[in-house]
């Protein structure tokens, strides 16, 4: 599903946050990236969702070499990227139901069926009640959930989170990584960066670690 | 119920399809009329402006319009020379002349002897002396006719000559056309003023529109960036703002429209009294329909306009370089 050959991404300014790194994740694999800040974790990740370009090498997406896609065909490759972010990046003016429909609408889907489909993805996360209020009435962990239900509303084969439980407490993020499981149960590819070493070792999925922008181990629990 | 009322229509791809295009802009339309409303003073700050910008060159234009009409009229009142047989001596002619201002269809008569015709030649051909040489004075009598002002019209006029020229001792009427042509040369050259006004006023809506857009890009762009990140193309995240612009320019057409409406119904009554006291009768007339359309279209162009640039210019894209 995804699949890193030799590639390298320079930073003018920083030298490589990426040292000819490959690897491969399967479809439907769920996998955690590791690593000490700085080690180039939301880098790969950016490369995956086409927010950068790799300097050398290259990244297949789905079976889709990234180089060869033009600039006007970027949105339709992240429409199978769900994309989630440790600041949420939620809209502070929309409700929840808004902000969670924005990939619908994007795509140009009839009203009727984005209203079923952002129920849906809400009730998945547990915040269907929850849909006509602003983010910001909202805790850490629930606006979170938001952001994880706009990622999958659109069904998208491939999940990244960039530490998605970096502000949360144990008990959240435990939560959180539950319902990444329950993607990986139906068949979504997850690759998620974190920090949180203990649960990451109490899930026993693939684990990735970066140094300094090289894969140093790859623990091939799949 | 609305999908069973909708299916009768589906087996026709390029019809759902248009449905669903039109259906999704006038969304977006909308929405972005609302987005407007919503804060109702600056929109109005930038409707006001863009307003002000098309009302000067559609106040110009209607004045010309009024001018070029007054012209017209002016036109067919214009003085009649009416040129005298040579054998008519100045006392027939005298009799002419209060014969023809007797008449209904004309206001004035004024008889230029044949001595006052020669002297007048004398002094502006500057020939002076040597026409004393001449043994006999080769000039007619002329009749200097104002019709009165209920001939206007074109026939009229050429009625009206034609019914002189048949009077026994005349030779032939010639409407007096010199100062019409400097009319017009002036309202030729006014209309072109007020062209280059439009175009400076025209790129004067540009500039504010796109200003008011960069600044609504400015306020927005976490959200473009959001909807870049979910997949959102170019095209769907620019359409908001293209809409924003065009309505701008929507309802600074109105708002300009509304502006000279006023205005003439303002100016209408001192317009009137005015032409009455030159003894005729003047009505203002407003923007019509035509104009009124071409007004409201160069709104909505200019401000789409201001926007698409702005948008080209402004709008940044989360892309990989
Ligand atoms: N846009 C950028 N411009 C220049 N350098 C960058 C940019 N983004 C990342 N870097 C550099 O690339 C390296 C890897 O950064 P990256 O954000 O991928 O690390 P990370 O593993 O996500 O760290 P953290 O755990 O702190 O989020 C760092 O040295 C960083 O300074
Ligand atoms: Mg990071």
């Amino acid at each position: 599903m995804i699949k890193f050959d030799h590639v390298s991404k320079r930073y003018p300014e920083r030298g490589e946050a990426i040292k000819d790194l490959s690897l491969d994740l399967a479809a439907g694999e769920m996998a955690f990236l590791t690593g000490h800040s700085g080690a180039g974790k939301s880098t790969l990740l950016r490369l995956i969702g086409l927010l950068e370009r790799p300097t050398r090498g290259q990244v297949i997406v789905n079976g889709r070499n990234l180089a060869s896609l033009p600039q006007r065909k970027i949105p339709f490759h992240r429409r199978q990227v769900g994309m989630i972010f440790q600041d949420h990046r939620l809209l502070t003016d929309r409700t929840v139901f808004d902000n969670v429909a924005l990939p619908l609408v994007a795509m140009g889907m009839r009203r009727r069926e984005i209203a079923k489909r952002v129920r849906a993805s809400l009730d998945q996360v547990g915040l269907l009640r929850l849909e006509r209020v602003l983010p910001s009435a909202l805790s850490g962990g629930e606006q979170q959930r938001v952001g994880i239900a706009r990622a999958v509303v659109a069904r998208p084969p491939v999940i990244l989170a960039d530490e998605p439980t970096g502000n949360l407490d144990p008990e959240l993020s435990r939560e959180i990584f539950q319902l990444f499981e329950r993607f990986h149960q139906v068949g979504v590819s997850l690759l998620i960066a974190t920090h949180d070493l203990d649960l990451v070792a109490s899930m026993g999925h693939r684990t990735l670690r970066l140094h300094q922008g090289r894969l140093v181990a790859d623990s091939g629990n799949w | 119920m609305r999908r069973q009322r909708r299916r009768p229509s589906r087996p026709i791809p390029v019809v759902a399809a248009l449905q669903d295009w039109l259906a999704r802009e006038g969304r977006a339309a909308l929405e972005t009329l609302d987005r407007l409303i919503d804060s109702p003073l600056g929109t109005l700050m930038t409707v006001g402006a863009i307003a002000i910008a098309l009302a000067l060159p559609a106040t110009l234009f209607v004045a010309l319009q009024n001018i070029e009409r007054l012209g017209g009229s002016w036109d067919q009142s214009a003085a009649v020379s009416l040129f005298l047989a040579e054998d008519v001596t100045d006392e027939e002619a005298a009799e002419m002349a209060s014969l023809i201002g007797a008449r209904a269809d004309i206001a004035q008569v004024e008889l230029i002897s044949k001595e006052a015709g020669l002297a007048e030649f004398r002094e502006y051909s500057g020939l002076g002396a040597a026409l004393d040489h001449l043994s006999e004075n080769p000039l007619p009598a002329v009749l200097s006719i104002h019709p009165a002002p209920e001939i206007r019209t074109r026939a009229q006029t050429q009625a009206l000559l034609a019914a002189l020229e048949a009077l026994p001792g005349a030779d032939f009427a010639r409407l007096d056309t010199q100062w019409a042509q400097r009319f017009h040369a002036i309202v030729a050259l006014l209309r072109t003023v007020s062209l280059l006004i439009g175009c400076v006023l025209g790129l004067t809506v540009l500039l504010v529109v796109g200003n008011t857009i960069r600044l609504e890009i400015e306020n927005r762009r976490g959200e473009v960036q959001i909807m870049d990140l979910v997949g959102a193309t170019r095209g769907f995240i620019r359409r908001p703002f293209l809409y924003s612009g065009a309505w701008y320019g929507l309802l600074g057409g109105i708002g300009a429209w509304l502006m000279v409406g006023a205005a003439v119904l303002w100016l209408q009554e001192p317009v009137g009294h005015l032409a009455d006291l030159y003894h005729t009768q003047f009505d203002l007339s407003g923007l019509d329909l035509r104009a009124s359309a071409a007004l409201l279209a160069a709104g909505v162009l200019m401000g789409t306009l201001g926007s698409w640039i702005a948008v080209g210019r402004h709008l940044s894209h989360v892309e990989p370089d």
